[in-house]
């Protein structure tokens, strides 16, 4: 037997955000508070760095590697590039609010790199088995990054809950893949998927273990009846961690669903697509009629974010390339709002204060008119009110799902938007028309000011012109399910 | 002077840029200079549109001043603008308008000026672009977008109940709209485009039909508004400072109006005939109802409120009559609406300047402290119950001309109101005008300044010219409108 040297270009970027993120954790051990800044500089190098590798390694055509485990395809490295961007901006915003909570390490820096590992390798995963390695990779990071307040009980008992949620749901994945590799007899989502297309797989495990597997998939996106663990973690996170719950993993999840349901199970559509549509059902009424109730802004933004969810299910579960392409706009424009809805609130965030109530953000207008509009135009995006990106966005799923025959569908989610609109609308009305409470001066964060800025220009300026971003999302979909 | 190629999309983003300007003087300090630029803003605006006019084919049924150029491929939505007769009157009564709105708040807002200004300026342009838009998603979003502005008017300067009134109407309007949205996007899954103008050629089964219509009556009507949905008018009208109620008046209710004319009756020809007998009722409930509901209000905004959906009660009368009369009527009937609306709620503004109060029963014989703007207020007040020679009589009369050729019972009903329409307006204008002087107050009132007057006057020479003379109105509409009648006379079945 001979040992063939796999070909390891397209998996590049992943060697070297793992070399860097462990150079990183040895590094840091050298370095004094003082200098702690240089671990996050390194941190923001790796990622600039895995972007020019990305780019310049990226071919236009799928290239598989490992055995078929791995692949690089246009809609991986799209999808690697904006979780960069999420994973840099969610730096910049995070650096100040966790250096006044002790919470500027290393642990932190390397943890972040670890869980954007595990993103990549779920990204270009071709293979059960890696998607499995990669969710694992990303979900304990996240389970430690949300429990690094070590003292704060809120934190610790959210840690808990998310790990003890997030191993069941682990386990529900995992049996479901053994019931489809039972079926198919492989693991390899490309021999799979030939499997079912040829008819021979026993058809009650198959849907078997696609019950269990949409189950686990379900969790990790956070829709209902998996999203128990959604507002609880949001809330009990620190801010800059739930910032990067709430953007970059979402681009993830979506190429899950995408290798899964997509590519793997594609010849069990009509299975999942019932399935889909109770879920998105379900997310857009309970995620719009929580987040009513809600005082505390992280907890409305997370029972938010359940019914953005369902949104995107709008577009998966249309089972054309049409809707997966509207879906990963979706994602797209919903992981930039995110960025900028918790951003906003760090921002506001002080030593010893968090702004996390809604009533902290009254008056804003009168405090920073800047920062009040850039608020607006991310509230009026996440209501799909034009000319934000948010608009498109729902747009497009819309449209998806109408071609696909799901009239009743549509105007149900239509109803469901402008239930959003009120709480959004909130928002809006306590920076708008209330007088502030709250009269201490908002401390000055260059970087992430203008970052701030630069993501609420974004939001209007993709909403003016999204033709660019839709594009790619519709060729990079094109490129990789044709 | 301007070429005709880019003068549409002038229309739309002068206003927003001179907008972004004025954003741009940021605090209060330099109130001053953003009230001047807001000012050469709205002038230059006005100034941009006028051309529309002068340089309009009258003799045309057709787009004119067509712009078409990709924007999102993906969906092939086109940024698509064009005017025919039946637009282009309303974006000069926009910009009209919104250069009064501007003088009008020059001394009254004293908070945040820059952002006041600004929102009208915006609002100016999203506007003209609603009724520009030759393509559903840009005329969606144009609609949409005009929301944002006009909600932060009313809630950051309204009155007491703001925050009530501001998000009642957005999330009716907003409901509407979507229901809109969903309209368009299936039409989209037909035709292939977003172009209004192919939505006009394809062809639809009774049953699209009737869904189509209702999802677009969800829209409109709650724009117009029609009774039923008419409720938010009245809340939104009291609370919004008057420069939002002018515009609220003047132009966003004409929206609806330009909806069912340009969307409802030639894509779903058929379901409109169906359901005119619909329409019709709900039109004529408004316009002897909610008159009568205008006669007891004891607030004159509200009083007007109500009145102006009364009014507009005639335009989607006249609009679901199909035929010449009633359509020109009824487009008459909004431009005019559109002046002596914007009258009447800057006469109370101007009222409410000084007393701070609203309510009919607080004045009393203001004519013996303001004789010059009592001679305004009966003005338009007569302008409003329809008196001949002034603009709010040929529109109706044209209506109801158009009406008495469908049922003699329906024209009976419409023109029964006009003596309802005298009644609450010159009730009003007895109690709050005429008279001794009722209190102390009244009697130390300052009679308006020159600007003021140039405002009110500028209305005044519109309605008094446009009552006189309204040829130079009806013959812009006219080959569009035959046009629009000719195609809806052809069913789609």
């Amino acid at each position: 037997m001979t040992f063939v040297a796999p070909n390891l270009i397209p998996a590049l970027p992943e060697i070297f955000v793992l070399i860097m993120a462990s150079l990183i954790l040895v590094a840091d051990l050298f370095l004094s508070d003082r200098n702690r800044y240089i671990s996050y500089i390194l941190t923001q190098l790796t990622l600039l760095g895995a972007a020019w590798i990305t780019i310049s390694s990226g071919s236009a055509d799928a290239v598989y590697t490992f055995n078929g485990m791995f692949v690089g395809d246009v809609m991986a490295n799209v999808l690697k590039m904006m979780t960069y961007l999420a994973v840099a901006a969610v730096l910049v915003y995070s650096r100040s609010y966790i250096q006044l909570r002790n919470l500027f390490t290393g642990e932190f820096f390397v943890l972040v790199l670890f869980a954007m590992l595990g993103m990549m390798v779920m990204i270009s995963a071709s293979h059960f088995l890696t998607l499995y390695l990669g969710l694992e990779l990303l979900s304990l990071s996240l389970y430690s990054l949300v429990a690094l307040q070590r003292d704060s009980a809120q934190a610790t008992e959210a840690a808990m809950k998310y790990f003890v949620l997030g191993a069941l749901a682990s386990g529900l994945l995992l049996y479901g893949m053994s019931m489809i590799y039972g079926a198919t007899g492989s693991l390899e989502i490309g021999k799979v998927a030939a499997a079912i297309q040829q008819g021979g797989a026993n058809k009650t495990v198959l849907t078997f273990g696609l019950v269990f597997i949409v189950a686990g998939l379900a969790f990790k996106l956070g829709v209902v009846p998996f999203h128990m663990w959604i507002p609880d973690v949001y809330q009990g996170a620190p801010t800059a961690v739930t910032l990067f719950i709430g953007s970059a993993p979402k681009i993830a999840a979506f190429a899950f669903v995408m290798r899964l349901l997509a590519e793997g199970l594609n010849g069990l559509v009509h299975d999942w697509q019932g399935m889909l549509m109770i879920m998105a059902v379900l997310s857009m009424a309970i995620g719009n009629l929580a987040a009513i109730a809600q005082t505390n802004i992280k907890r409305m933004l997370a029972y938010s974010t359940i019914s953005h969810m369902g949104f995107l299910l709008l577009g998966i579960l249309s089972g054309t390339l049409n809707g997966y392409s509207s879906s990963m706009f979706y994602v797209l424009a919903y992981v930039l709002m995110s960025l900028g809805s918790f951003g906003m609130i760090m921002l506001l965030s002080r030593r010893g204060f968090e702004a996390e109530n809604l009533d902290d953000f009254k008056g804003l207008n009168q405090r920073r008119p800047w920062y009040a509009f850039v608020m607006l135009l991310i509230m009026f995006s996440m209501a799909g009110v034009p000319p934000t990106i948010g608009f498109y966005a729902k747009l497009s799923v819309l449209q998806a799902a109408l071609q696909a025959g799901y009239l009743w569908l549509v105007v149900f989610a239509v109803l469901m938007s402008v239930i959003g609109a009120f709480y959004y609308l909130r928002i809006i009305k306590l920076m708008y028309f209330d007088a502030p409470l709250d009269q201490a001066p908002l401390a000055s964060q260059p970087d992430a000011g203008m970052l701030i800025s630069l993501n609420g220009l974004a939001v209007l300026a993709l909403g003016i012109l999204p033709q660019p971003l839709m594009a790619l999302c519709a060729y990079s979909i094109q490129k990789s399910l044709l | 002077m301007f070429s005709g190629l880019s003068l549409l999309s002038l229309v739309i983003w002068v206003p927003i840029v001179a907008g972004v300007a004025v954003l741009a003087t940021g605090s209060d300090r330099n109130a001053g200079l953003a009230r001047v630029l807001a000012l050469i803003g709205a002038l230059a605006g006005l100034v941009v549109s006028l051309p529309l006019y002068t340089q309009f084919d009258t003799l045309q049924a057709g787009m004119q001043f067509v712009e078409i150029s990709p924007w999102i491929e993906t969906f092939r939505i086109t940024y698509h603008l064009g005017v025919d007769g039946i637009s282009v009157l309303f974006i000069l009564l926009t910009s009209f308008t919104t250069v009064l709105v501007v003088i009008a708040g020059w001394k009254v807002i004293e908070k945040r000026v820059a952002q006041y200004m600004a929102a009208f300026l915006f609002m100016s342009g999203l506007m003209n672009g609603v009724f520009a838009a030759l393509d559903a998603v840009l005329f969606y979003v144009f609609w949409e977008a005009m929301l944002i502005p006009m909600f932060l008017i009313i809630g950051v300067w309204g009155g007491p109940n703001r925050v009530y009134a501001a998000v009642k109407f957005f999330l009716y309007t907003l409901l509407g709209s979507l229901l809109m949205l969903v309209a368009f996007i299936y039409l989209y899954s037909k035709v292939g485009t977003f172009e209004i103008l192919d939505f006009h050629r394809v062809s639809l089964t009774m049953t699209e039909q009737i869904l189509i219509f209702f999802a677009f009556f969800m829209a409109f009507a709650v724009k117009v508004p029609m009774w039923p949905v008419h409720t938010w008018l009245p809340d939104a009208h009291v609370e919004a400072p008057t420069g939002g109620s002018v515009v609220l008046a003047a132009i966003m209710l004409k929206m609806g109006a330009y909806g069912f004319l340009r969307l409802s009756l030639p894509i779903v020809p058929d379901a409109s005939h169906a359901l005119s007998g619909f329409m019709i009722t709900l039109s004529l409930i408004a316009v002897v109802y909610i008159g009568l509901v205008a006669l007891v209000q004891a607030d004159m905004k509200k009083l007007i409120a109500y009145s102006s959906i009364s009014h507009m009660g005639f335009v989607t009368l006249g609009t679901f009559i199909f035929n010449a009369y009633g359509i020109e009527g009824a487009l008459v009937q909004m431009i005019s609406h559109g002046f002596i609306s914007a009258a009447l709620f800057l006469c109370v503004g101007v009222l409410y300047d000084r007393m701070h109060s609203r309510m009919i029963a607080d004045y009393g014989g203001v004519a013996n402290t303001m004789p010059k703007f009592a001679a305004f207020f009966v003005l338009f007040a007569m302008a409003n119950s329809g008196l001949p020679a002034t603009s709010g009589f040929v529109g109706e009369f044209m209506v109801i001309m158009g009406t008495i050729k469908i049922n003699f019972w329906y024209a009976f009903l419409a023109a029964i109101t006009l003596i309802f329409g005298a009644s609450y307006t010159l009730w009003m204008v007895k109690r709050v005008v005429f008279g001794a002087v009722a209190n102390d107050h009244v009697g130390k009132l300052a009679d308006i300044s020159s600007r003021e007057f140039l405002v009110l006057g500028l209305l005044a020479v519109a309605v008094l010219a446009m009552g006189l003379y309204p040829l130079p109105f009806t013959e812009v509409m006219h080959h569009s409108v035959s046009n629009l009648l000719s195609h809806v006379a052809q069913s789609k079945l």
